[in-house]
């Protein structure tokens, strides 16, 4: 027993003592690197890190695993281009490749008009790729209407195809037996946990089941995005605050058609007010419908991408720490966090379900006693 | 005075950080009293934490 227990302790070290060996070896590749990062001649500094996690956060127009550079200056990537969907409102509609932008580098050219990408936007330029900015830094080019399927939007519609797939698969082998077969008996208790637990106490038994659909749609996919997440697969739609928004959109559009005549009087006209103050509440109670969703946005897009930053912080010191207990310890920390991750993929999933179902269920209250 | 952005951050943790606090203490209190209970205060606390966290995080942001 002991004997094991002294085997683990050691064997955990070495693990962590041999992440030093990543700090080290990236010295000499980056010096032959050749694209403008601030300080790359002298290795890995706090501000190649700052800049790597700026905009490794960010969306991009291609599907690209990571890139490394080889002996010879080469820089590679892996992964492959997604397709560009533009609508310029002088030229038209451009559905072109990603790889004609090379990786955010060259001038695309498309029927006639050029563009290009500065900080993850699409710009219309000319053969040069010229980028007009004012006096603070932002371009102003004019930008064409974009409906490109970037990374955020193929790895969206890879976990709706998975969903689909995991649970229609659930849902037949209902069929069979009373107990579902195989990745189904994982789900089950979940599903029942949420309509146990978070649908009819909120939303009382009459009118749950009209809101369980969506309760469970964005249960599951708000965790299985967050997981995708902490993956080194890069992908991070919830660091992205369309997404989110475009979540707690569809939880405002269901609470305000779905809402009954006494929601409303709630709002407006509260019972048991004094009329002056009816006048007074009614602005800050309606102010109070888009406030909630709102919250719901930001909380999500907040915790994803505050604890990604924090852990690309600390897992950037390992790099910086070129020395045999700087990095071992910032990479245990790193794997602290993303414990910690963990359990916040699933809570956020959790309360943003918990409260969409709360606003439900204020919307279909019946009050019979006022 | 630049230094203004990071003495907000500073106060705004604080503030959750204590908010959190009492509905931990609170909900242990009540857990202490009734444990059988704990299921329901547990989830209770992890509301309240979450909104406040919510508030939090977005105040970080704007600071």
């Amino acid at each position: 027993m002991r004997r094991e227990f002294i085997i683990k302790k050691i064997a955990f070290v070495l693990f962590l003592v041999s992440t030093v060996s990543f700090g080290q070896h990236h010295e000499a590749p980056h010096a032959a690197h050749s694209e403008g990062h601030s300080a790359s001649e002298k290795g890995i500094t706090k501000e190649y890190v700052k800049e790597f996690i700026g905009h490794h956060l960010l969306d991009t127009y291609d599907f690209g695993l990571y890139s490394y550079t080889d002996e010879a200056g080469h820089e590679s990537h892996v992964g492959f281009p997604l397709p560009v969907i533009l609508w310029d409102k002088a030229s038209g509609l451009h559905v072109f490749s990603s790889s004609k932008f090379h990786h955010a580098t060259t001038v695309a050219e498309s029927n006639g008009a050029y563009f290009k990408v500065f900080h993850n936007k699409v710009y219309v330029t000319d053969a040069e790729g010229a980028i007009q900015m004012d006096e603070h830094h932002h371009a102003t080019n004019a930008k064409p209407l974009d409906f490109s399927v970037t990374k955020n939007v193929f790895v969206i519609f890879i976990v709706c195809v998975l969903m689909f797939f995991i649970f229609t698969r659930m849902a037949k082998s209902y069929q069979k037996s009373a107990l579902p077969s195989g990745f189904g008996r994982l789900m089950e208790p979940i599903i029942l946990y949420i309509r146990d637990d978070i649908a009819i106490p909120n939303i009382g038994k009459k009118h749950y089941r009209k809101y369980m659909s969506y309760l469970l749609t964005v249960f599951f996919f708000v965790w299985i995005i967050n997981l995708l997440g902490l993956t080194p697969l890069g992908v991070n739609v919830t660091n992205n605050i369309a997404v989110t928004f475009a979540l707690s959109f569809i939880t405002y559009l269901l609470t305000t058609f779905t809402a009954n005549k006494s929601y409303w009087g709630h709002i407006f006209w509260m019972p048991g007010v004094p009329t002056p103050m009816k006048f007074l509440l009614a602005p800050i109670e309606l102010l109070g419908t888009f406030i909630k969703p709102f919250s719901l946005m930001i909380r999500l897009y907040a915790n994803i991408t505050a604890g990604h930053i924090v852990l690309m912080s600390i897992l950037g010191m390992v790099f910086i720490f070129k020395n045999w207990i700087g990095s071992p310890l910032s990479f245990g920390l790193a794997f602290a966090l993303s414990l910690l991750e963990l359990l916040v993929a699933a809570l956020q999933a959790y309360i943003f379900t918990m409260l969409s179902a709360l606003y439900f269920g204020s919307a279909v209250e019946e009050h019979d006693d006022h | 005075m630049e230094g203004l952005n990071y003495i907000g951050a500073g106060l705004i943790v604080i503030g959750a950080a204590f908010g959190i606090g009492k509905i931990g203490s609170s909900a242990m209190d009540a857990i202490a009293r009734q444990p059988e209970a704990s299921g329901k205060v547990q989830t209770a606390m992890l509301i309240a934490a979450a909104l406040i966290e919510g508030i939090g995080f977005a105040a970080l942001f704007a600071a």
